[in-house]
């Protein structure tokens, strides 16, 4: 055994294992500790009192607590991209390897130059800040602030990408225990054996909570090996789910709770593909809160220097870890736990030099003094405590020698999950302190120390009653077992919050908060709770004040001459404890941020070397690059071209089909689109206009009668989601007389345009022979279910988006990849060339069809030129409103097309237009351009967009302006039908 | 008869298939998909069509039904309000709608649904411990026969208990397959 191990603090007993020696590295010194150590307590075992500097004094801090309260003892955990600042040094469970850093110090944790601080503390009280630092008003932000934040804080993080990853995941159960001390065993316990679904979950890697830090029986078995016992028979039932490391640190509606469970927090280093953590959801149909209670400390001078500690900390140090913090240590309480401490330690061997007990009638204790009605008043030691000084209750003063000094000032209950969805807690004068009220999270109730019932048989029986009412609420019966017997002293406190006197006596350890900072909070009027947390940062940052909030709320109470309950509390917030951003983001990070969806050709795409580009969750093919292209848009206008003179093909699965049938489906498609749809033959297609409610456009695209009673709409990629939850929205709430069935097919069938004036004749290669695609016989418009290849069932349907003669062919989908394949074959006497989104985006903007650009939220049927398609002779969604004044003034914004006069400039969307005489501002704007392109047909950069009363200005030269980019140019009005206007060559 | 050689929603010739400890993950493309949305009124009549068509009576909310086809099974499961998807082998009812809708007639409407679903099934004792990181569904409460509309993934999926606890598919949208696909490896690689 080294000597660090056999050093000064080790005791005999505990909850450790002795025969697993861990090495761990602490501001780069090499340390030992034991399997079970947290690292708090290998540090102290080692004799390491300084682990941190202050918040903004950059005092020498210790470890105050022995939980996830602690406010001090914050490390960085880890190296480099791995490293996870300000972790409790009270939770990180030691394993071997362990790298830990102090933080907020420099050069180092013993000498720290920023404690400079400390020395002008006068300057930097509460509000220091806001009141000094006000001229020159721009500084703030440039130089104070920086300066501010450098010399205070916390942790830092890495800078780097987290390595880790983490999970998200979902668990149901009939009730969730929210701590596994006596109270939460004892009501797992009880609604395990019931067969009920339970889950019980704690934060601690042992179950057990107070039972494992005291000497507490249970029964004839010690308090640790009951919980043990009960904690082996809870994980062989199957319906019970025991979850240890794992903090519920949220209550939310319905229910639903927040968890976060450590997976490999404790290992060196994670298997392969292991979360982290997990992110759980619990749905609970009932909850039970079993988190216990934290020991509050009493605020005097100089309270805050490493060694001076909770007393039940102390005691749980000694017990359960086998360390003590000194070899001489005294306790200061106002309640009768706190000689519970000394009791403890001396039972150890540890000399217990004092008991200073505020209340004049404090108990007597065996061996040590005690010093009735007496406090401690102040205390000395460089970066560790050596001596406190007391005053006796006759006045009197003196220093006592002690290593460590354990103060209790009363437990305060954790109600915190109680409180997350406002509910207040109450004042419980007998304890003073704040317990649960009556109002919480629906189905949530309370037992053992949670509820303010400290005694162990109070958490025993309590859990167990607890249990059996839950159970009983949800039609579950449960038998409420005789409990062990356990102690059950009565709680005997006189509240006292803090010594009065010189110096300062600090409440929040982690934000460096004051006594004299509530006087000066409350001084300066910042009375209100909110105000005064807001004003001094009590109960802020990491720790969300749970060792110091209610000492606040004394203090002020004291001050305002109030009780503390009508000072209040502030509101409690999610999460409990600090959670790792990345537990919130689970796998959706990087490349699996969402999933994303592949076209029917994509494999044989990728072939190609496409490149492709998201389109929603879609990867489309972008272009299709040929060897020679260097820059995009050779392959553009390359395919752009082709199909012009030839014919292309491009995958259009993504476009949204819908399945609309019933016998009225013609009757609701006339009702969802603004123009008539009752009227369409069988076998014939329509372009369609569907507005929303308040007649601005949705969507548009065009839709197939395949049969008397059924239709395929197809709708845009984007909107393909939105325009089925508008029809089913429509369907189910507006006319749910009418006979009509919907069906999202989008991903049933693959679907590929096949466009320009060779298109027939390619597809005449592959349509079986029975069916005849003739222009006469299957027209522009025209659709029909047919077969291709010898049998395959495939749909057609004669539309164009290029403005050539073309169709849109759809099979199986499993049978896109081969169709495309065949397609290519079949082409290629014809150079068949395969076109992706850019050269569909130009061709559309030749042809002066709308598309998303277009169909931006705010343009009207009008507006896009279409305006004579909103059927005056029925009614439509968004037809009435579409006629208000302001959607159908003279001068509305028309949609036209531009040709820069120079045909060199580049037209750019986005682009205002402003009349060449008028000044260039937003009250003389004339409309702006919403997609541009070059078009390798017309050798020229075009675009479209909406000019007011554009009708009738075509010809005009009016200015395009681009001032984000600075840049203006004069750009001719024309018809948004750049190509084939008349519609000569999608009808041949 | 066609020559076209069909891929799988995972883009292979053939299905693929992991095992990750205890739990073996399945594409299982051979099955084909029509969904049946009862028409207006129809109650009875679509029952008693629907039960002609497929042996089986239209389970409730909830719930699946199935019935032996061949050699392998048909199986109907509620998907929403009046509405029921139709899931059988593929190599004898790859026209399931045709086949569906000349018996259901103007009692329902059919959908060819073959092409728009990837089906993954998780077979193996820990089947639960990979779902429930991946679904808001009760995956540990589902006894056989039990269904429910999930997210797994950000893609609205069916989720069906074919054997409690042990087997389990996951029918999701066909163009999301490679990400499901990857979802459900990389939960079993965490989880288990």
């Amino acid at each position: 055994m080294s000597d660090a191990m056999t050093g000064l603090n080790r005791l005999d007993g505990g909850l450790i294992d002795r025969s697993a020696e861990l090495n761990f590295r602490f501001d780069g010194k090499s340390l030992e500790g034991y399997g079970g150590d947290t690292l708090a307590s290998a540090l102290l075992a080692n004799g390491v009192r300084l682990m941190g500097r202050s918040f903004k004094y950059h005092r020498p801090r210790g470890v105050l607590s022995a939980g996830a309260e602690e406010p001090n003892a914050i490390v960085a955990l880890r190296e480099g991209a791995f490293t996870e600042p300000n972790t409790r040094a009270t939770t990180a469970e030691l394993f071997d390897g362990l790298v830990a850093r102090s933080q907020n110090r420099w050069p180092s944790l013993a000498f720290d130059a920023m404690a400079v601080n400390d020395i002008m503390s006068d300057f930097l009280t509460a509000g220091f800040y806001y009141k000094t630092f006000m001229w020159p008003a721009k500084f703030w932000e440039k130089i104070y602030e920086p300066i501010i934040r450098h010399a205070a804080g916390l942790g830092a993080l890495s800078g780097m990408s987290d390595p880790d990853c983490y999970d998200k995941g979902f668990l149901h159960c009939d009730v969730l225990i929210i701590g596994a001390g006596p109270a939460g065993l004892a009501a797992a316990l009880t609604a395990g054996r019931s067969g009920a679904r339970v889950i019980i979950a704690d934060e601690d890697f042992l179950p057990g909570g107070r039972l494992n830090a005291e000497t507490i029986a249970v029964g004839d078995a010690a308090g640790a090996e009951w919980a043990a016992q009960v904690a082996a028979e809870l994980a062989s039932i199957p319906n019970v789910r025991l979850m240890t490391r794992t903090t519920v640190i949220g209550a939310f509606d319905h229910g639903i709770y927040g968890a976060v469970e450590r997976v490999t927090d404790h290992l060196a280093t994670a298997p392969d593909g292991t979360a982290r953590q997990v992110l759980w959801r619990i749905y609970s149909k009932r909850s039970i809160l079993c988190a216990g209670s934290i020991e509050r400390p009493i605020a005097f001078a100089n309270n805050d220097r490493p060694g001076i500690m909770q007393a039940g900390a102390l005691r749980a140090y000694a017990n359960r870890w086998a360390v003590a913090a000194a070899s001489e240590v005294a306790v200061f309480t106002n309640n009768d736990d706190g000689h519970r401490t000394a009791s403890d330690l001396a039972a150890k061997g540890v000399k217990v030099t004092a008991i200073i007990d505020t209340r004049a009638d404090a108990p007597d204790h065996g061996d040590a003094e005690v010093l009735a009605g007496a406090c401690v008043t102040d205390s000395r030691g460089r970066l560790g405590l050596s001596k406190i000084k007391v005053r006796s209750a006759d006045g009197s003063q003196r220093w006592i020698k002690c290593g460590a000094l354990g103060v209790s000032g009363g437990w305060n209950p954790n109600v915190h999950l109680t409180c997350h969805q406002r509910g207040r807690p109450v004042w419980n004068e007998a304890i003073a302190a704040f317990v649960p009220g009556a109002v919480g999270p629906v189905g949530l109730s309370s037992a053992g120390a949670a509820s303010g019932m400290f005694s162990t048989a109070a958490a025993l029986t309590g859990g167990a009653v607890a249990a059996v009412n839950a159970l009983g609420e949800i039609g579950i019966k449960a038998k409420a077992m005789a409990m062990p017997e356990a102690e059950d002293a009565p709680v005997s406190i006189t509240a006292f919050w803090h010594v009065t006197g010189k110096g300062r006596a600090w409440l929040d350890q982690q934000n460096d908060v004051t006594v004299k900072d509530v006087k000066l909070a409350h001084q300066e009027n910042f009375q209100s709770v909110e105000h005064l947390k807001r004003y001094t940062t009590l109960g802020m940052a990491t720790d969300q004040g749970k060792t110091s909030n209610i000492a606040g709320l004394a203090v002020m109470a004291e001050i305002a001459g109030k009780t503390i309950p009508e000072v209040g509390t502030t509101i409690y917030r999610p999460p409990y404890t600090p959670t790792a951003i990345g537990a919130f983001g689970g796998r959706s990070r990087d490349e699996t941020f969402r999933p994303v969806r592949l076209t029917p050709s994509h494999k044989w795409a990728s072939e190609q070397g496409a490149v492709f580009v998201e389109v929603g969750m879609w990867m489309r093919a972008q272009w299709f690059p040929q060897a020679g292209e260097t820059e995009w848009r050779q392959s553009v206008d390359r395919e752009v071209l082709a199909t012009r003179r030839s014919v292309g093909v491009c995958d259009v699965t993504t476009l949204g089909k819908i399945d609309v049938q019933g016998a009225d489906a013609a009757t609701f498609l006339n009702r969802i689109y603004c123009n008539g749809f009752a009227k369409l033959p069988v076998g014939k297609t329509r372009y369609g206009l569907m507005l929303r409610e308040d007649g601005i456009v949705m969507d548009d695209g065009t839709t197939a009668r395949l049969g008397e009673t059924q239709f395929v709409m197809t709708t845009t990629t984007a909107n393909a989601v939105g325009v089925f939850r508008h029809m089913e929205f429509a369907r189910q709430c507006l006319w749910p007389d009418l006979d009509v069935q919907i069906i999202s097919t989008t991903e049933a069938w693959a679907q590929f345009a096949v466009a320009g004036p060779n298109s027939r004749k390619v597809l005449e290669k592959i349509v079986d022979p029975a069916f005849d695609i003739s222009n006469d016989a299957f027209p522009f418009m025209a659709c029909g279910e047919i077969t291709v290849c010898g049998g395959l069932r495939a749909r057609l349907f004669r539309i164009s988006f290029s403005g050539e003669l073309a169709y849109e062919i759809a099979v199986p989908t499993r049978y896109g990849d081969a169709l495309i394949r065949r397609l290519m074959e079949a082409g290629e006497e014809f150079d068949i060339t395969p076109y992706g989104m850019e050269a569909l985006g130009v061709m559309r903007i030749e042809k002066g069809h709308a598309a998303g650009n277009e169909l931006n939220g705010t343009t009207t049927a009008l507006n896009l030129g279409l305006g004579r398609m909103v059927s005056k002779t029925k009614d439509s969604i968004g037809s009435i409103l579409s006629e208000r004044e302001g959607l159908t003034r003279d001068d509305a914004l028309i949609q036209v097309g531009f040709k820069p006069v120079d045909p060199n400039d580049p037209v750019v969307a986005g682009s205002h237009l402003m009349n060449i005489d008028d000044p260039a501002n937003a009250a003389h704007d004339q409309g702006y351009i919403t997609s541009a392109a070059y078009s390798p047909c017309l050798e020229s950069s075009i675009g479209i967009g909406f000019l007011e009363n554009g009708a009738t200005r075509k010809g005009e030269i009016i200015r395009a302006m681009n001032p984000v980019e600075g840049s203006e140019i004069m750009v001719e009005v024309v018809s948004a039908h750049f190509v084939d206007p008349e519609g000569e060559r999608l009808r041949a | 008869m066609h020559d076209l050689v069909p891929l799988t929603p995972l883009g292979g010739d053939s299905a693929q298939s992991e095992t990750i400890r205890n739990v073996t993950i399945s594409e299982m493309p051979d099955f084909a998909y029509a969904s049946m949305a009862m028409r207006l009124g129809r109650k009875t009549g679509f029952q008693r069509a629907a039960k002609k068509a497929t042996g089986i009576s239209p389970p409730p909310p909830g719930e699946s039904a199935a019935i032996k086809v061949g050699k392998g099974m048909l199986t109907i499961f509620w998907t929403g309000a009046d509405q029921w998807m139709v899931e059988a082998p593929y190599a004898s009812h790859f026209d399931l709608a045709a086949q569906l809708g000349s018996t259901v007639k103007d009692n329902a409407s059919v959908t060819e649904q073959n092409d728009g679903w990837a089906r993954f099934d998780l077979t193996g004792d820990d089947c639960v411990s990979v779902l429930e990181r991946l679904s808001a569904a009760d995956s540990a409460g589902m006894q056989a026969g039990a269904v429910t509309r999930t997210t797994i993934e950000h893609l609205g999926c069916f989720l069906l208990c074919r054997k409690a606890a042990t087997h389990f598919s996951v029918i999701c949208p066909r163009s999301g397959a490679a990400s499901m696909y990857h979802a459900l490896l990389t939960m079993a690689q965490s989880a288990l």
